[in-house]
């Protein structure tokens, strides 16, 4: 579905990312782990928009959409959450899934003034769909909070009900689990999995818990100091040599050397 | 009856001019914090634009003179306002995409952003004054008074009398319908919405179908509108130099930043605390004082605790405290 070619990106003298490439089946859920500064979030970031890369491709569904900006992928079905919860904190969860929808009838000047019906007509079925989904992911009693004032889990759910509010189709994952206790940690991988399976969306998930990789993903790729190390079943991953050293470093390698 | 005409002295000599000028900061003050909150950079070329929307209101109010077209008792300006709008409009959509928009493109600092309006400032400045001239130019007419000290004292027998002026009455009139129809837009509207959502998030905004540069430019459509009316009636009021519009800029970004920049109550707000600190400072006590003093305790100065020249000291006072004091203004504006 998605394919990344040889891609760069650099901050000066600096290779987040180092020549990476890889490939995303369609309808999977795939585990993207590696050490801090490998430059996963990096390669996040420059498949969705946000940095242009320094040079390399990426296609989807054999469409170039390299250096395309964050709201025309957005149209495109590829959505992708933050590390670090974003909401719009001085509006209700309500209206944070609301505001989702791109090209809506009231977002012209004309239309404000001169086609008040109609747009009173979507914001009703927006705001249906919003309470379907507030419903889906269980927390239907937030729908009136202001965004800013929940808590950093539901948060996270919150932002994983925004990728449900257009037709996804392909949604980038930067560490959902982070800071999120256990039982909010297994409704969204329950979300994640139903979505997976009922709506047909292919995921890219960074964790670092790897039971939640282990649970959701399949296949892992490892990634470190900006280049695809490996990739595989989680229990490939695991026992593969170089991702071993990637996060343990080769301390213990030199060391047998020396007493060899 | 000496109390009542201390109060009417009162009304007359600083709450109705505070009130009047209070509305034009506030005006003035929203525009600066829009473009502060969703562009997030303090626009330095405001005070100018304000001057360009008002100079294109001025010509056509004198095209109208000369063809004979008037409103009446209102002033001709009134009519020609929306085509300066409009020619306002147009200046800010160049301004943006000749300027502005390269610097977005490169995500450059505010602080860039901020110098790169000091020189779109002296731009319009000269523009402004290569068309119109630096000189004052009035262009009032109509009825000058709803009602005049002289009636007011003839209804009331007062000895003090209390004139409100029409350009006054209409500033105030128009400031309150603005900024209802402001709040309005951006609390009830989509578009409103995804102004809002865009200065809350901006990395999230631009992650969901919310299309920034349309954002921007309806924001920059918004801001012309303001800076124009805002421009006009201070021009009616008073009269139309346009130094003195670069000269409002430090009041007007006091009026934002003591209110929170970036929170448009508190633009409002800022605007009447400002207007208000500035006249009662500047204004001469002494007539009111010797209504309410006992005889013989009269004050023989004028008890005025600033000179009118010194006027903008004022703002730079209360600017100093609330930045010393809160930072973030009155209503919890954005720190950069």
């Amino acid at each position: 579905m998605i394919v990344v070619e040889d891609l760069h990106k650099h901050f000066g003298g600096f290779h987040a990312v180092d020549g990476a490439s890889l490939e995303i089946a369609e309808g999977s859920i795939t585990g993207l782990i590696g050490p801090n500064g490998a430059g996963k979030t990096t390669l996040f970031n420059v498949i969705a928009g946000v940095l242009p890369p320094t040079s390399g491709r990426v296609t989807m569904a054999g469409e170039d959409i390299t250096g395309l900006a964050p709201h025309e992928l957005f149209h495109k079905g590829l959505l992708r959450t933050f590390q670090i919860a974003h909401e719009f904190s001085s509006m209700t969860c309500r209206e944070n899934l609301m505001m989702v929808p791109g090209n809506q009838i009231g977002e012209t000047l004309w239309n404000t003034w001169f086609g008040r019906k109609r747009i009173a007509d979507q914001e009703r079925a927006l705001r249906a769909k919003a309470d379907e989904v507030l419903e889906f992911l269980t927390v239907e009693h937030l729908a009136d909070h202001k965004a800013g004032q929940i808590s950093g889990g539901q948060k996270k759910l919150l932002e994983l009900g925004r990728t449900m509010m257009v037709e996804a189709r392909i949604v980038f994952l930067d560490e959902v689990g982070a800071g999120v206790n256990r039982t909010l940690l297994n409704t969204i991988g329950d979300a994640i999995l139903r979505l997976n399976a009922e709506r047909g969306y292919t995921f890219v998930v960074i964790e670092h818990d790897m039971d939640f990789i282990g649970r959701l993903c399949d296949p892992v790729i490892c990634m470190a100091e900006g280049k695809v190390l490996a990739e595989g079943t989680l229990a490939e991953i695991k026992a593969n040599e170089q991702v071993i050293e990637a996060y343990l470093g080769t301390g213990l390698k030199n060391k047998q050397k020396v007493e060899a | 009856m000496d109390f009542l005409n201390a109060i009417i002295a009162l009304l007359n000599f600083v709450v109705v001019p505070a009130v009047a000028y209070g509305s034009q900061l506030a005006l003035g003050a929203l525009g600066v914090t829009l473009i502060y909150g969703i562009l997030r950079f303090s626009n330095f070329a405001h005070g100018d634009t304000m001057a360009f929307g008002a100079m294109i209101t001025v010509l056509f109010t004198w095209l109208f003179q000369s063809w004979g077209i008037s409103l009446g008792p209102l002033p001709t300006a009134l009519l020609a306002l929306p085509i300066g709008i409009l020619g306002c409009m147009a200046l800010l959509l160049a301004t943006d995409r000749v300027v502005y928009r390269f610097y977005r493109e490169q995500k450059a600092k505010p602080v860039i952003l901020v110098i790169v309006s000091l020189g779109v400032t002296f731009i319009l400045n000269g523009l402004v004054r290569f068309i119109i001239g630096p000189d004052d130019q009035r262009f009032a007419d109509g009825e000058r008074f709803i009602v005049s000290a002289r009636t007011f004292k003839e209804l009331t027998g007062l000895r003090e009398g209390l004139a409100i002026k029409t350009t006054q009455g209409i500033t105030v009139i128009t400031a309150v319908v603005v900024v209802a129809l402001l709040f309005w837009f951006l609390n009830r509207t989509r578009t409103g919405k995804s102004m809002r959502a865009y200065s809350d998030n901006e990395d999230l905004a631009l992650l969901s179908g919310i299309n920034p540069e349309r954002v921007v430019m309806i924001t920059w459509l918004i801001v012309a509108g303001l800076a124009t009316i805002a421009g006009v009636l201070y021009g009616l009021d008073k009269s139309f130099k346009p130094f003195t519009y670069f000269q409002l800029l430090l009041p007007i970004f006091a009026s934002a930043i003591v209110g929170g920049l970036g929170n448009p109550i508190g633009a409002i707000a800022g605007g009447f605390v400002i207007a208000f600190s500035e006249v009662t400072v500047t204004y001469a006590w002494k007539k009111v004082l010797t209504y309410l003093m006992p005889e013989g305790l009269e004050p023989d100065g004028l008890v005025q605790l600033l000179s009118t020249d010194y006027k903008l000291a004022v703002s730079f006072l209360i600017l100093l405290i609330v930045l010393l004091f809160k930072p973030t203004g009155l209503f919890k504006g954005k720190a950069v």
